[in-house]
């Protein structure tokens, strides 16, 4: 299977891929859109969505109620809802730039995922290898350079609509994106000045930091939110902001500018704001976990490796060692750890009110940044005394 | 002012011509709570004009109430302060018995006290969780009409309606309270302490509320006198005016309650006053219930305002004709001229009835809270941002339906 996978055109090949981010992330963000309908409702006490059902899915006994109830049906009810209604394209706007902008917000957001590690397998040497759809080594700089095209579409869409609020949440949202990439990529520098030792080849792998966080030992199995706390605290606030979620929701914050940059959109233009948004806290919560939280390793100093060793002494099964398993199960632990996170998201979203413009600026510019800087050299300041000692 | 902003040194920006950029906000937007319309002259985000428009909702109350019978106007007071129909209702019977020098039973007036504090404590919840809403806290909204939805089951247990609920009547009241009702109110204050301290306790200290709340929309104790404001907004600026004890009405007197005032007049005041005084209608609530009076629950010596019981009608002559002209007549009313406020939830609600005998007002004005309430908006949100103006609509806790009558 793999010589036939490696006997394909490397075009076939990517195209292949590419479909598999789509069929992976479109779903992913739909169930995550169905989760935040579900979570907001338990936390304001409420049912929350739970009539669809599809009509044969009823007749399970048990099964089916407890489906519907779940809500899970909405999702599809959703789509194809967005999919099939109306489009309707007010006469004011630039055509051809207000189709542009959906297009434009998916593209980063899809674009990301390819360079994002989410599960590894053990070789026949013993090696991890990590599963990622392109293994590029300026990993990190690329998901930055790419996620930050994503401002362009709510910057398009809010001056394509050629209307009010649409404007006031475009300029928002451009500001807002630029002030806070900056701190967020200042505060992960110090990781990667952890991992680049002198001597080591240089690197910006996701994977590398992962492996790193996997490595024996107390200081080597570290993940790095207990190394440095504030690095991943300022990278989660700017994370919030990035993804626009409350309380930094300033592009959209329905109480004021009605919808921001997508009031004047509809249907499946809408949707696709709505998946981009999604994917990005999907994509973001993801490099956070690899990060910070050690990525595909199930506890705090204890790596993958570890676990898996126990699992074959305490069974004695080949299939323990199978790449498959190992894969599925490290997959499993990374989906485990960006849902926690997703679901601190959504919590956070339905707990907290939200800033107003000039004090979000304020907190990034004023607060957020130094405290980036402060990070950074002290860290610095730090590596290099701990690596020059050892 | 509301925020830091301030403007560079002109000279130096001065290659940069900047436009103001007019923005209508509503009638139909989420945060102007009805069809309130603010047009806006901006200076980027900086509100440097605001002009209310209001009569969206004009209905001509006041035009309608010169052509029906006293009672049949009290259903169109539910449409005033639609968040507080109870309230309306009483307010107005109490004016239309002062014109008729009625005075009603004291189950009466207990009855109406304690409907017109459950219209408080729900318009008051209904305020605070649009508030919320207004500042990004959804959840707030949500646990503050759970909330709302027991009051309003308790009300159509009442009235036999959830939100128009018409229930005085001049001289009396639709209906005597049902049995075992005052101790399900009981219940539902009982749980309902706690419940809102965990509401409350969602913004009082959040810092991100707190940011968007304090020193936003501040009105001046000088200020709120001039404009004319009433209710919390006024309470919230520091004058304790509150015309449950200055000037008592159906029996206010006997309770024990405080009235809550706030120190700066901004938006954070506004909310806490707000907070306060439905604990404070909890407290008449339960003072109410605990020495609840027996007896008559309508003036029974006023034959010619309050209908006769149905059994009576069905059966004696004298009461059926009486009925007949009650309903084809309306209430007889003496000639004369009266005006009665009463402490709505929004603010001081006046009645100013003119009569010139016979069961039809010839003249009803209508003083309506939230429409004096409104009128500082143009001095309020000059200097403001965007954002903050959807704060202070939040805190100003306005009904367009009484707004515009």
């Amino acid at each position: 299977m793999i010589d036939f996978w490696s006997s394909l055109h490397p075009v076939v090949q990517g195209l292949i891929k590419g479909l598999a981010v789509i069929m992976v992330i479109f779903p992913l963000a739909g169930a995550c859109s169905m989760a935040e309908r579900k979570v907001s409702a338990w936390m304001q006490g409420r049912p929350g969505p739970n009539r669809a059902i599809v009509p044969w899915f009823a007749w399970i006994p048990f099964v089916g109620t407890f489906l519907q109830r779940l809500g899970v049906f909405h999702l599809m009810a959703d789509g194809a809802k967005f999919l099939f209604k109306e489009e309707p394209v007010p006469g004011h706007v630039n055509k051809l730039y207000f189709a542009l902008a959906p297009a434009i917000a998916m593209m980063p957001a899809l674009t990301t995922v390819t360079v994002v590690p989410f599960g590894a397998y053990f070789n026949s040497a013993g090696e991890a290898i990590p599963l990622v759809l392109a293994n590029v080594d300026v990993g990190l700089l690329a998901v930055f350079a790419v996620s930050s095209l994503g401002v362009y579409s709510l910057i398009l869409a809010g001056w394509a609509s050629n209307s009010k609020y649409p404007f006031l949440g475009g300029v928002r949202a451009s500001a807002q994106l630029i002030s806070y990439e900056l701190s967020m990529t200042l505060s992960v520098i110090p990781v990667f000045l952890w991992i680049n030792a002198p001597g080591t080849p240089g690197t910006m792998s996701l994977a590398k930091v992962v492996e790193f966080q996997s490595l024996p030992g107390f200081w080597g199995g570290t993940w790095f939110v207990f190394l440095m706390p504030l690095s991943a605290f300022i990278f989660l606030v700017s994370l919030f902001a990035e993804t626009n979620r409350q309380p930094f929701d300033m592009p959209e914050s329905e109480a004021d500018l009605v919808g921001g940059f997508h009031t004047e959109y509809g249907a499946f233009k809408w949707s696709l704001f709505f998946v981009a948004e999604y994917s990005h806290m999907i994509v973001g919560s993801g490099v956070f976990t690899l990060l910070f939280f050690g990525g595909w390793n199930p506890l705090p100093w204890l790596p993958l490796a570890d676990l898996v060793g126990w699992l074959h002494h305490a069974t004695h099964a080949a299939w323990t060692l199978h790449p498959l398993f190992v894969g599925v199960l490290s997959l499993g632990i990374f989906l485990g750890k960006v849902v926690a996170l997703i679901f601190i998201f959504m919590w956070v979203r339905w707990t907290v009110p939200r800033f107003r413009y000039d004090q979000v600026m304020k907190l990034g510019w004023q607060k957020l940044l130094p405290l980036a800087i402060a990070n950074l050299i002290f860290y610095a300041l730090a590596i290099a005394l701990i690596q020059k000692s050892a | 002012m509301a925020t830091e902003f301030s403007f560079p040194d002109t000279a130096a920006v001065a290659e940069f011509e900047t436009e103001k950029m007019s923005l209508s906000m509503g009638p139909s937007h989420p945060s102007t709570h009805g069809v309130l319309r603010l047009q806006f002259e901006l200076d980027g985000e900086i509100v440097t004009k605001c002009d209310p428009v209001i009569g969206y909702l004009h209905r001509g109350d006041e035009k309608i109430a010169e052509n029906m019978t006293y009672n049949q106007f009290v259903p169109y007071t539910d449409r005033l302060d639609y968040l507080a129909p109870l309230a309306n209702n009483m307010a107005y019977a109490i004016a239309v018995e002062k014109l008729a020098k009625l005075e009603v039973p004291a189950r009466c007036q207990a009855i109406r006290v304690l409907t017109a504090e459950m219209a408080r404590i729900s318009a008051h919840l209904l305020g605070l969780g649009a508030f919320g809403i207004d500042t990004g806290a959804w959840t707030v909204f949500m646990y503050s009409f759970t909330e709302r939805e027991k009051l309003y089951k308790l009300f159509e247990e009442l009235t036999g309606a959830r939100f128009t609920t018409s229930y005085s009547r001049i001289g009396g009241l639709q209906r005597d309270v049902p049995e075992g009702w005052t101790g399900r109110v009981n219940a539902f204050c009982d749980q309902f302490l706690p419940i809102l301290e965990e509401i409350l306790g969602l913004l009082t200290r959040n810092k991100i509320f707190m940011d968007r709340t304090v020193g936003v929309g501040t009105i001046s104790k000088a200020d709120a006198i001039a404009y004319g404001l009433t209710g919390p907004n006024l309470r919230g600026s520091g004058v304790g005016l509150d015309l449950r004890k200055d000037k008592p009405y159906s029996g206010y007197e006997q309770y024990e309650f405080d009235i809550p005032v706030g120190t700066k007049g901004d938006s954070y005041d506004r909310y806490l006053v707000r907070g306060e005084e439905m604990r404070q209608s909890v407290r008449i609530i339960k003072q109410v219930i605990a020495k609840f009076p027996d007896g008559p629950w309508y003036a029974t010596d006023a034959r010619k305002i309050f209908a006769p019981s149905k059994d009576k009608i069905l059966t004696s002559m004298e009461e059926l004709i009486q009925n007949f002209m009650l309903v084809t007549e309306g209430p007889q009313m003496p000639p004369g001229e009266v005006y009665f406020e009463a402490e709505n939830p929004k603010g001081a609600l006046g009645f100013y009835v003119v009569s010139k005998g016979g069961g039809v007002p010839w003249r009803l004005k209508i003083r309506a809270p939230s429409f004096c309430n409104l009128s500082i908006l143009p001095k309020l949100c000059v200097g403001s941002m965007v954002s903050d103006v959807v704060a202070i609509l939040g805190s100003l806790d306005f009904v367009m339906g009484e707004c515009d009558r």
